[in-house]
């Protein structure tokens, strides 16, 4: 016991001694949770339409006041030119371009029906399917409009309505935020843990103290403990900081219970911990430490769901996402936080991160060698 | 092997792949005696040494070190050594009183004895105004001194000291000298690299390695008297220049 005080003792010194440690720790929550959940935002708003209207009626200038009227799309060419709407696209000055051909009202008029030619920019895919469903949305409005102009009996009215009303569950007005920070907070978790802590052990390897360490009667579990305790306690003060932070800056208040969320963040650090552990026992300097921590940070965060949804991946990425442990607790902070689900509602995610915590850790120590 | 052996060595092997860095040496090291373990660059001398230390397992051969075997029982050696590796290694962003709180706690010395050995220590450095210091400031050859000082800070039985005065000026070698001495003195037993053969003439005894295999051992003197040169120096050379083995 003795044994690892002193070793706790000296680690805490090194880390609240290292500058960098320290900025690691206190501003890279504030700025992560402060700028990213701003910027990293799903919600397409801006997007610019070039309209094409050849057919210079009083609908086809009611149509184009009614989209360049919505928040959605900015009007930014006019023209009665297919050719230089599509030039506008290649300059990307336009993300979407509306045909309105010759004759539109006239047709749809007398034959009570006319066709409109959409086109759409789709280097950016989310752009452009997000233009599409909102630009058909208009056009669906407006040919209501329409029709109640010229057919006042609507009993006549060959197509059923159906009419859909929605209501958005726990998180009602679909504010982008509280779906990203949650997420966020375990990155930030993660790196702590993980990283911070493979990096620690390796920097002792290179500067040449784990010899000095290794002649001495210290036992391994001694120094392990006494490495990934730090980390542990540094881990879940992050986890505080980004929760305050959460708070204040966005009101985010789990729905849950924060002794939940603690729970199983105590429980997700021990198993990144070992991972951690894991990296500094088959690396030799911090530089390959941070390559292979680089690796498995991008891979974790693309294939935790941070971003994109798990369920609409492919059948192999969703496989692989579930011995992602960044996964696990992210879904788990998302129904904490915004659902309000009890430790009985992710008992199996908490089983899953105990058993990745006991496989690494395992694997970790056993590789890890005194003597080699 | 005598009661009287602080480090009783047989037949000790270390390959690395087809590689033989130190290929059976045998030898024994007395209590209290200074024994310079010389060797040219690459001759295994810094591979055997982490062997009796327990950081380098054997590829085969026995060795007995302060009394345990070097196979069972490993971590009771660790009590009684002391190490001081070629490479500088204590933290540099640790104050020399928290190293030496360190480095006695991790081998069991409690509070009131760190506090008289650092106390001791600090005198006999002439160290008292940077005790709260951080190591990293302090020039190199302090930092030699200190790191002797710590790796002794558990009273072992035997120190092993890898090139203890590599870089440092002849001064502070002077003076790192007269630590060594001190130290046999006191009845530890001291295990000591250099490739300054000045400094190897303070040695008890010195063995000669060349190629991963020793080729000379005896005092100094007669080794001189043996290879017929004026001192170490030139019987150095002599043996060194067999070797087949590169400098790297």
């Amino acid at each position: 016991m003795r044994t690892l005080r002193i070793l706790l003792e000296k680690e805490f010194r090194q880390i609240f001694r290292d500058p960098a440690i320290l900025r690691l720790i206190f501003i890279m929550p504030i700025i992560q949770l402060l700028v990213l959940p701003l910027a990293a935002d799903y919600e397409v708003k801006d997007i610019n339409i070039a309209i094409v209207d050849q057919d210079h009626s009083s609908y086809s200038r009611q149509l184009t006041d009614k989209i360049s009227a919505s928040t959605y799309f900015n009007l930014v060419i006019y023209t009665h030119s297919y050719n230089e709407a599509i030039r506008g696209v290649e300059k990307d000055m336009a993300d979407v371009v509306l045909q309105i051909p010759p004759s539109f009202e006239k047709k749809l008029i007398k034959e009570n029906e006319a066709k409109l030619f959409m086109a759409l920019n789709a280097i950016n895919g989310v752009k452009a399917n997000l233009g599409g469903v909102y630009l058909r949305s208009i056009i669906n409005d407006f040919n209501g409009e329409v029709r109640l102009d010229w057919l006042q009996f609507p009993r006549f009215n060959p197509q059923p309505l159906i009419r859909i009303s929605s209501i958005n569950w726990f998180n009602p007005l679909l504010n982008y935020q509280f779906f990203m920070v949650p997420g966020i907070l375990v990155i930030l978790v993660t790196l702590v843990g993980s990283f911070l802590a493979a990096l620690n052990i390796v920097k002792e390897k290179e500067i040449g103290t784990i010899e000095q360490i290794n002649v001495t009667p210290i036992r391994k579990h001694q120094f392990i403990l006494g490495k990934l305790i730090p980390f542990w306690i540094l881990g879940l003060l992050v986890l505080s900081i980004g929760l305050l932070l959460a708070r204040i800056f966005y009101g985010i208040i789990p729905a849950g219970s924060l002794l939940t969320v603690y729970l199983f963040a105590a429980v997700y650090l021990l198993a990144v911990l070992g991972l951690g552990l894991l990296i500094s026992t088959y690396t030799e300097t911090q530089q390959q430490a941070m390559l292979i921590s680089f690796f498995l940070m991008m891979v974790f965060i693309l294939l935790g769901g941070l971003y994109t949804s798990i369920d609409s991946m492919p059948k192999w990425a969703q496989i692989f996402t579930m011995f992602n442990p960044v996964t696990y607790f992210i879904e788990v902070m998302r129904m904490v936080v915004l659902k309000g689900s009890n430790l009985y509602d992710i008992r199996y995610h908490l089983l899953i991160v105990s058993g990745f915590g006991v496989f690494l850790n395992s694997w970790a120590i056993i590789n890890y060698k005194k003597r080699s | 092997m005598s009661m009287e052996a602080a480090i009783s060595v047989s037949d000790l092997t270390k390959r690395f792949g087809d590689f033989t860095a130190v290929d059976g040496i045998t030898f024994d090291v007395k209590k209290g005696e200074i024994f310079g373990f010389l060797g040219a660059n690459g001759a295994g001398k810094t591979t055997a040494m982490r062997m009796l230390c327990g950081l380098s397992l054997p590829t085969s051969g026995q060795a007995n070190v302060a009394g345990f075997d070097l196979y069972k029982e490993p971590e009771k050696i660790k009590k009684n050594i002391g190490y001081m590796s070629q490479k500088f290694s204590l933290y540099g962003d640790l104050t020399i009183r928290e190293n030496n709180r360190f480095y006695g706690g991790i081998y069991g010395l409690t509070d009131q004895q760190i506090k008289e050995k650092t106390q001791f220590m600090l005198e006999h450095l002439h160290l008292e105004d940077q005790a709260d210091t951080l190591v990293r400031a302090l020039p190199l050859g302090w930092k030699q001194k200190l790191s002797f000082s710590v790796s002794m800070i558990h009273d072992p039985k035997i120190v092993f000291l890898d090139e203890p005065t590599g870089g440092v000026d002849p001064i502070t070698r002077r003076e790192f000298w007269s630590m060594i001495y001190e130290a046999a003195h006191s009845g530890t037993t001291v295990f000591v690299t250099t490739h300054y053969m000045d400094e190897a003439e303070y040695c008890d005894r010195v063995s000669i390695m060349v190629d991963g295999k020793i080729e000379a051992m005896d005092s100094p003197s007669a080794l001189s008297k043996q290879y017929n040169a004026k001192g170490m120096e030139e019987v150095f050379v002599q043996l060194a220049r067999k070797a087949i083995r590169s400098d790297n």
